[in-house]
Parts: structure tokens; C-alpha cells; sequence
């Protein structure tokens, strides 16, 4: 059990850790005595969240568009449809857009009004991403957001700017990086991270994995 | 509303922090956090649009204090009582001192598979769409004080139709429990240098997706 008040040992994180602690089992507790909720559907979506709802979902699309021409043409034409047809997720959300990257352009995706992300094949947003330094500054000074993630790209490349702020939910379709040609899509997919399918990264290159 | 939560292009929030090996919760409560707030919309409790006016509604120095998960914990404590769910005093005790319910529902194990897929938010139309690509259009200058995906800093400047994204649940309706209110929905891009001026970098577009109430031609 935690402690009721832990407002000695100086952290403000910690204060509201044990704060939100007690506030969240509060609410639990009293929805499920009122009925409107059973603890164990919580434990079960929780446990989805973790393991099977994540970039790696979205790492197997873009490796698959890598090696597949086909398949990348229909994820441009319709993502949800394309990415239902993998089979990797349940039921893929409406509405879903690949944006693709080329030697001129940069595609970058944020929600500067809350935290609106392409949770099926990217998982929940990273705490950045739900960030006031991100959502400020993705659509002003996407060049400076790059910067903070090490990224610096050519002066004259293009730099697109997604702002989710409907339904529609964007995924990023990286280059392929030079060196991999015939690789299976197993070992492309190691190379896709998340950062690089929001657009604040590049996938990895061969030699970063071994 | 103009409210804090609308960021894009404000200054001053420093640097954007990734961390390393990031977590996909930080702590137990967030995870207890997100299912809820989930669970509660998924039974009818509040709709999607209200939740997220709930969020906008906080103080915005709470809003910009707290955590996300502490910001969707408030919005949840905010809106149980709002709804009716609960009574604040239920919630300070920690426990139901009522019996009362307003909603028949019940979210158990069965219910998961609709609370891990995104809502679907497309209409049938309710008339033809009075934009198409390529024309230019004026996003509005509007302040509602109530709910709104317009973002602030797109008012008022002009962009272009690019793609045509069918009809969906209207939010500024919808928020309100004024039905959903289908309208057309648009990708409509911007030049970096309309929105923040000329110094910009000339190689910027950003693009918002615009309900067609809020948009105009220019």
C-alpha cells in the first residue's frame, strides 16, 4: 500500500504520484461498486495495451510497402484497408493515411490540440509526443523539433506538417535505407522505429543493427 | 475555446525531451487511468468530444502542471460527477454511499474488442461537398468559446484543398450533445509563410483537417 500523504520527500513527482494513486483507485473503486465497470476488462485492455497494440505493428507495414511494391501502392490508396489485410490487428480504425517520405520531402505528424496518434499500428503516444514543447513548436519550427531528435536534414527538403485534428490518423512512410536491397521483411522491419513513423526520426541503417 | 490546449506556434515550452527506453506506462495508476476513461466513454457515459472538452475545461494552470494521465484523471473525477455517474463525496470517501444509476451498462470482458479499435466517425452526407480540390479557402476567424478542432493559429489565414476526406461526426456539435451533425471533412495545406510570415522557412506546409463550417472561400 502506499502512503496516504507523501508530501515530505520534496518531489513533486512523487506528490502526485501517490495523489493520482489514491484519486484513480477512488474513482475505480467506486464505478465498479456502482456496476459500471468489471476490474478484470480493465486488466485485460491494460495487458493490450502493453504487448500487442505498439510500433511494431507499424514497423511490419512499412516494411511490407519496402518490399512489396503492390502493397505500398494500396497503402497510399487506403491504409486501413491495406493494413486490415495483414492481419496483424483486429480492426484497423477508419481513416487511417500513409504520407510518404522522398529525397524531397519530410513528412512530420502532430496534434497540436491534444494527443491524437494512429494508436493501432503505433501504439500509444510516446510522452513527448503529448508534450507542450512538441505540439508548439511541430508546426512552427519543425526544423528546431528535428534538431532535438538529432535529426538535420537538407535545407532544401520539404518539410510537411500533419496536424491530426480529426478522426483522420497519419502513419509515415520512410524511405528505404540504401543497402538493404533483398532483405526479407522481418529483417527490414528491424530497422523501422517508431520516431521514424511520426516523422521525427529516419529508420535505422544497416549497419546499426547487426 | 481559446484555450491552452491549443499550442500550435506558441512560444516558450523549450525543448522537446524524448526518453530513452520509454515506458508504455509510468506508473500503475496511468494504466488504471487510460482504461477507465476508455471504458466510461465506451458504455455511453460521455462521448468522445465531451472528453475531450473535459480536458480543455481544466484551469490551464492545472492543465499545464499536470501530467497527461493527471490530466485525464481529473477529467474523469470532472466528468463522473458532471454525468451523474457518481457524487463528489462518493469519490472523496472511496467508495459508492448510493445505489443510484444512471446508466444500465455494464463494461465487462466481453465489451473489449470496441475499446481497442478507433471509433468510426464517417457519415453518410447530408448534402454535396461545396469544396473541391485545388480550391483556395479561409479558415475562419471564429472563437467559440465552447469546443472546436479549428486550431487557433490556422484562423484567419488561407490554404488549399488537397484531399476531400468524406463526411464525419461534427465535434463542435457533438461536444455539445447537439447531435453529430455531419459535415465534410478536407486536408487543407498551408504555406509555412502564411501562418508565421515571411521570415519562415520557405520550405514549410503544414496542413490542418478543416470541417467545412469552418472554412470559406478566398
Amino acid at each position: 500500500m502506499t502512503r496516504d500523504h507523501d508530501h515530505d520527500d520534496g518531489s513533486e513527482h512523487g506528490s502526485e504520484l501517490s495523489e493520482m494513486q489514491l484519486r484513480v483507485r477512488a474513482l475505480e473503486t467506486v464505478l465498479a461498486e456502482k456496476g459500471y465497470i468489471d476490474p478484470a476488462a480493465l486488466d485485460v485492455m491494460i495487458e493490450a495495451y502493453e504487448t500487442k497494440i505498439g510500433p511494431h505493428n507499424g514497423a511490419r507495414v512499412v516494411a511490407k510497402a519496402w518490399a512489396d511494391p503492390a502493397f505500398k501502392q494500396a497503402l497510399i490508396a487506403d491504409a486501413t484497408k491495406a493494413v486490415q489485410s495483414l492481419g496483424l490487428i483486429d480492426r484497423v480504425g477508419d481513416h487511417l493515411i500513409a504520407v510518404e517520405n522522398t529525397p524531397n520531402l519530410h513528412n512530420m505528424i502532430v496534434c497540436t490540440l491534444c494527443s491524437c496518434y494512429p494508436w493501432e499500428v503505433l501504439g500509444l503516444p510516446p510522452v513527448w509526443y503529448k508534450s507542450a514543447p512538441y505540439r508548439s513548436r511541430a508546426v512552427n519550427d519543425p526544423r528546431g523539433v528535428l534538431a532535438d531528435f538529432g535529426l538535420k536534414l537538407a535545407a532544401d527538403t520539404q518539410i510537411r506538417v500533419w496536424d491530426s485534428t480529426a478522426e483522420t490518423r497519419f502513419i509515415v512512410l520512410p524511405m528505404r535505407p540504401a543497402g538493404t536491397e533483398g532483405w526479407s521483411e522481418e529483417k527490414l522491419a528491424a530497422l523501422v522505429t517508431r520516431n521514424c513513423m511520426v516523422g521525427t526520426g529516419l529508420p535505422r541503417g544497416p549497419k546499426d543493427i547487426v | 475555446m481559446d484555450g491552452i490546449h491549443d499550442m500550435g506556434g506558441m512560444h516558450g515550452f523549450g525543448k522537446v525531451e524524448p526518453e530513452r527506453n520509454e515506458p508504455v506506462f509510468h506508473a500503475a495508476w496511468e494504466a488504471r487511468c487510460l482504461a477507465l476513461n476508455r471504458v466510461l466513454q465506451a458504455i455511453g457515459a460521455w462521448n468522445m468530444d465531451e472528453g475531450r472538452a473535459g480536458i480543455e475545461e481544466l484551469p490551464p494552470d492545472v492543465y499545464l502542471t499536470s501530467s497527461y494521465y493527471g490530466k485525464w484523471a481529473l477529467r474523469l473525477q470532472n466528468l463522473v460527477v458532471k454525468f451523474g455517474l457518481a457524487g463528489a463525496d462518493e469519490i472523496a470517501a472511496g467508495h459508492a454511499l448510493r445505489t443510484d444509476k444512471p446508466l444500465t451498462s455494464k463494461f465487462g470482458v466481453a465489451q473489449l474488442p470496441a475499446t481497442l479499435t478507433r471509433g468510426a466517425f464517417g457519415r453518410p452526407a447530408q448534402a454535396a461537398a461545396r469544396f473541391k480540390i485545388g480550391d483556395r479557402v479561409r479558415a475562419k476567424n471564429i472563437h467559440p468559446p465552447t469546443h472546436t478542432r479549428l486550431p487557433r493559429y490556422a484562423r484567419g489565414h488561407v490554404g488549399v484543398i488537397e484531399a476531400i476526406r468524406g463526411c464525419h461526426v461534427f465535434p463542435d456539435s457533438s461536444a455539445l450533445r447537439a447531435g453529430e451533425n455531419p459535415q465534410w471533412l478536407y486536408t487543407v495545406l498551408f504555406e509555412g509563410r502564411e501562418l508565421w510570415g515571411e521570415n519562415t522557412d520557405p520550405m514549410l506546409t503544414v496542413s490542418i483537417e478543416a470541417f467545412e463550417p469552418h472554412l470559406e472561400a478566398a
